[in-house]
């Protein structure tokens, strides 16, 4: 079972399809997407604004079921939320009557894991992440991106294999951002998670991931899918701040912008 | 991060010292205006019945109250002493708006868990809070009797609109918390336990303190009806035998017992709220 699981695909979308109802009437959110990621891969799911990519990570993390298709992990379809997947959100929605350190370990407390060995890990991380001396600090006495920072080791804290992204710095600042995207994706590589990103902003993707999938206009669907590759990372891979800088960001950066048929709409 | 660590090591500015005394000075200011409210209150209440220009029979003087409390003190073979009147009611309040926070916790909590059960009952908790509900004291008193009957309005007069309250508490956490312990795989006892609860606290502050305002009222026009205790039936007695004074003095003693409660209930909130 193992080697199965380890010679397929972590993640496997097969002819997804949702539909939400409503008293308006029905609504097509996602239309037969098939994708397939690889263990340790690290890719960047883009697409228009309401096409559903979030949506797509609340069906992989097993919080939302779809209505037609498939969605499996290590080949077994998922029936709920899973161990195996951490799910970092928009904003860091820390509780603010937790200290950073009981933040941390909400998920260990959630599935009932060993408490003493959560905290333990959790602290290793915070203290990893550079929040060393806030651990017993409360959310609100920290910066933003120390906030993203602590909602990342609360995710990593479950020790989860596939970690999925929903635009995680779209409420940084641009500085903030930048330094953080780098920080999280170096972290993110070191410890081989397979990590799905949801993003609307192109530079991210390109920078961040191996591969770049493009979602159509709702009913989303997968449009075209793009592996970014950097001469200059020889065997390697650049950080995402590099990565920006490489010759071939810009043609990417371009061919996406294309893919993507943004019109400002009025 | 915070102002207060910012403010730290820089020498205060002549222009910055100078903006801290107008500061204090207007707080002050603000202080000896209330007091100075209160002195006329007091001296045109002294003053107009002794004067003549109000019957006094009619609202007896402050000088009066103080006399009037040591008389009462020790009571009667007939009628107990002022502080047993005044615990009576301090405890059928407290056990009001204690048992009103937490069984309307517990009720918004179901109507929470049951979404079909708030549907349903929804009109009529809207109905039974609007309803005036000391019109309910005499029916009370036939069915829980003389002193549960207190208890009970204390209870009535706060319950609805603490489960209104608490349940649009509930209704307006994030939902992006809920989805974040979702994610983890939380049942609904999780969610209820370690999201939506812990971050209603500063709604059951709020409800806390409209309930012991309310339960107050309760008890005391449950008093006027059925007991032959506590401060409503003191000023009742009063009245009826049209002595002022002792009336005056029970109204005193509540406004003191208020404020009281007020204070105790804000002294929680600033315990609980530095934990946010």
């Amino acid at each position: 079972m193992a080697e199965l699981a380890a010679s397929g695909p972590k993640v496997e979308l097969r002819d997804v399809g949702l539909r939400y109802f409503g008293r308006e009437g029905e609504t097509e959110a996602l239309r037969g997407v098939s994708l397939a990621v690889a263990p340790g891969e690290f890719v960047a799911l883009i697409g228009p604004s309401g096409c559903g990519k979030s949506t797509l990570l609340s069906l992989i993390s097993g919080i939302v079921a779809p209505t037609d298709g498939a969605v499996l992990i290590d080949g077994r379809a998922v029936t709920g939320p899973s161990r195996k997947v951490g799910y970092m959100l928009q904003q860091d929605y820390l509780f603010e009557w937790r200290t950073i350190l009981d933040n941390a370990v909400l998920g260990a407390e959630i599935q009932g894991a060993p408490m003493a060995k959560a905290r333990e890990r959790a602290a290793q991380l915070l203290t990893r992440y550079g929040l060393g001396q806030f651990l017993h600090h409360l959310p609100r006495q920290l910066s933003g991106g120390m906030r993203q920072r602590a909602a990342l080791a609360r995710t990593l804290c479950t020790e989860p294999d596939i970690v999925l992204l929903d635009e995680p710095f779209s409420a940084l600042d641009s500085q903030t951002r930048l330094a953080l995207a780098d920080e999280i994706t170096e972290i993110l590589r070191r410890e081989a998670k397979t990590v799905i990103l949801v993003t609307h902003d192109i530079g991210e993707a390109v920078s961040m991931a191996e591969r770049v999938i493009v979602l159509s206009r709702r009913p989303g669907q997968v449009k075209s899918q793009h592996a970014i590759r950097f001469a200059a990372q020889n065997g390697g891979r650049l950080t995402p701040l590099a990565a920006r800088n490489a010759l071939e960001f810009n043609d990417y950066f371009r061919t996406l912008w294309q893919e993507l048929d943004i019109h400002v709409e009025r | 991060m915070s102002n207060a660590e910012l403010a730290v090591n820089i020498d205060a500015s002549p222009r910055y010292r100078e903006w801290l005394r107008r500061e204090r000075q207007s707080r002050l200011t603000v202080r000896a205006v209330q007091l100075a409210l209160l002195l006329v209150g007091l001296v045109l209440w002294e003053f107009l019945p002794r004067a003549g220009l109000i019957n006094p029979l009619f609202t007896s003087y402050p000088s009066a109250i103080w006399p009037t409390f040591l008389e009462l003190l020790h009571g009667t073979p007939q009628m107990a002493g002022i502080l047993t009147h005044t615990a009576s009611t301090v405890l059928a309040t407290v056990v009001g708006f204690t048992a009103a926070t937490s069984l309307g916790t517990a009720i918004a909590a179901a109507l929470w868990w049951w979404n079909g059960l708030y549907k349903v009952l929804d009109p009529y908790l809207v109905v039974a809070n609007a309803m005036p509900k000391t019109a309910f004291v005499p029916i009370f008193y036939i069915w829980l009797g003389p002193t549960s009957s207190i208890y009970g309005m204390s209870l009535a007069i706060s319950l609805f609109i603490t489960v209104l309250m608490i349940y649009a508490g509930f209704q307006g956490i994030d939902p992006n918390k809920i989805k974040l312990a979702q994610t983890f795989g939380a049942t609904r006892a999780q969610i209820l336990s370690k999201v939506v609860l812990p971050g209603s606290v500063p709604t059951f502050i709020a409800a806390l303190k409209v309930n012991a305002g309310l339960s107050l009222v309760g008890v005391v026009v449950g008093e006027f009806q059925s007991a032959n205790l506590g401060l409503g039936y003191l000023i009742q007695y009063g009245s009826q035998i049209f002595k002022m004074n002792i009336v005056m003095t029970s109204v005193t003693i509540l406004v003191i017992v208020s404020s009281l409660m007020y204070l105790a209930i804000s002294w929680l909130e600033a315990v609980v709220m530095r934990r946010r």
